[in-house]
């Protein structure tokens, strides 16, 4: 189910500078929705989530006008978290050797990559951030309903209301603590992630170091065993 | 009110006491409903959408004495009425006028996100301004009573404001003023108090009501309308008024704990990752291994 291709790109750079396409254009564009939607969600909820951080709704056009649109644009996001989920869905399954790598997650987090056990196109913390954010973003779209449509449940169904407000908080909280890791790693950590989500590219080096496998399937190289 | 901070306590050069002094024993001011002498007749609903200046409402008939279901963001006071059978088979007709019961402890201004959109003034009245209201309707959810209502045109929450206006001015609510029964009572906390719990002993001693009781619930840290009711221990008959009104857990865990840990962990993981860059840094990629399948 991977999708991309060796692209014999970028010649300039000399025999080591080929580049690899590790996100089609639909691809990117679709994470962007999803990453400019998540934001604006991020600033307005955390408005609304606490009085110390309601100055926040500046950035959006004030109180009533972040209220308004919040909803809207968290069916954006929901909306692409499904498209991604129709892009990805294949890469992002947890394989056998997953739990392989999560053994070594310690050889990872101290960047002792050489240590690990090669992953296919996304390693397992990229693979747990997608379901994440998949499971995240339908449940705060159905809590979220409860809480746009308010007046609209009778008195007898308030606990519905009770319970679309306990998710709501918890699903946003979670989605927050997975979404500081996602930018911390795509951007500090991982170089060359970022630029990879925004032109589509890796380099040979890049892929055969954080994600051998798929690298091996894209190059037509001998798969390694394991 | 505002204007109550601002009464004279001391003065320069003046001969006596200072004029007013100790006219004012309390600033809290409460609302008397004594239900066992409602009749039903609907009085107090038009005065509150004349003084509030609220538009026309169609009314419901549902075979009852009741005007609609409930309260409505442009009809803030409803009688709720109930036929009751007592348990010797007799009926009751219970009136019951629904309005905002001004908690001690708001529900709707602890789930309220937007800045002053929810006050209490020192007098206990429970006011919405319109004008601060980001239109979420966490009030909704926060309430015990069912008493805030959304309207969709204007995005905005509506209450009884206990007639804030009027009292800040001396004047009585609107519809203590149109009350003809004398059911509804208007004055501190501590009379209205006195004074419904002499009525309920009048009612257990005379009218052979032994269950007659003052409604002043104290989950909500008690209230600015209080009732007295021939059967206390039985409120809900009296068109779903609530036995132990609280706000609801959820509020009370998303305000509390929830937004502790929430805030915790969102501080953490920053400086959880703040700190693994310090340490660890970025993970290089070796570019110079030309040959497939070499070490990277």
């Amino acid at each position: 189910m991977s999708s991309g291709r060796a692209l014999p790109l970028n010649s300039a750079a000399g025999a080591s500078g080929q580049r690899l396409l590790r996100y089609t254009l639909a691809e990117r564009v679709n994470h962007w929705i999803a990453t400019l939607s998540y934001i604006y969600l991020l600033l307005t909820g955390l408005a609304f989530w606490s009085p110390y951080l309601f100055w926040l709704v500046i950035f959006s056009g004030g109180g009533p006008t972040a209220r308004f649109w919040h909803p809207w644009v968290g069916l954006l996001f929901t909306a692409s978290v499904l498209y991604m989920y129709a892009l990805w869905r294949g890469d992002m399954l947890l394989t056998p050797a997953d739990l392989v790598w999560r053994r070594s997650l310690l050889n990872y987090i101290r960047n002792e990559d050489e240590n690990l056990p090669p992953v296919g196109r996304f390693n397992m913390g990229q693979k747990q951030f997608f379901w994440l954010m998949l499971g995240g973003g339908i449940l705060l779209a159905l809590s979220g309903f409860g809480l746009w449509f308010a007046d609209a449940l009778p008195w007898s169904l308030r606990y519905l209301r009770y319970l679309a407000i306990f998710l709501h908080v918890v699903f946003a909280l979670a989605t927050i603590g997975g979404f500081i890791i996602h930018v911390y790693m795509g951007t500090a950590v991982v170089r060359g992630g970022f630029t990879s989500i925004i032109r589509g590219e890796v380099s040979a080096g890049w892929a055969r170091l954080h994600h051998r496998l798929w690298y091996d399937q894209v190059t037509g190289g001998s798969p390694r065993k394991k | 009110m505002s204007q109550a901070t601002l009464r004279i306590q001391k003065m320069s050069g003046h001969a006596g006491p200072v004029p007013g002094e100790g006219t004012q024993r309390e600033l809290q001011v409460c609302k008397l409903i004594d239900v066992t002498t409602c009749i039903g007749c609907k009085a107090c609903e038009v005065a509150c959408l004349e003084w509030n200046g609220l538009p026309y409402r169609e009314t419901m008939f549902e075979n009852t004495y009741q005007t609609m279901p409930d309260t409505a963001w442009n009809f803030w006071n409803v009688i709720k009425f109930n036929e009751y059978e007592r348990p010797d088979g007799s009926l009751m007709w219970l009136m019951r006028k629904d309005q905002c019961m001004h908690c001690a402890e708001p529900g709707c201004l602890a789930a309220c996100p937007a800045d002053a959109a929810i006050v209490q003034y020192a007098n206990g009245v429970v006011d919405f301004q319109q004008d601060h209201c980001i239109g979420c309707g966490y009030c909704i959810s926060g309430c015990p009573f069912n008493i805030p209502k959304f309207n969709s045109a204007t995005k905005k929450v509506f209450k009884c404001t206990l007639c804030s206006d009027r009292i800040s001015e001396g004047l009585e609510p609107a519809c203590i003023k149109a009350c003809p029964s004398g059911c509804l009572h208007f004055g501190t906390k501590d009379d209205m108090k006195e004074l419904a719990e002499k009525r309920a002993g009048q009612l257990r001693d005379h009218f052979g009501f032994a269950n007659a009781g003052v409604y002043d619930p104290p989950g909500v840290g008690g209230t600015g309308v209080i009732y007295v009711l021939h059967d206390a221990t039985n409120p809900e008959e009296y068109g779903g008024l609530p036995k132990n009104p609280t706000i609801p857990w959820v509020v009370k865990l998303w305000k509390g704990p929830v937004k502790w840990l929430g805030n915790l962990a969102i501080a953490g993981g920053i400086i959880a990752v703040t700190l693994h860059y310090l340490r660890y840094g970025a993970k290089t990629v070796k570019e110079d291994n030309r040959a497939e399948g070499g070490q990277p």
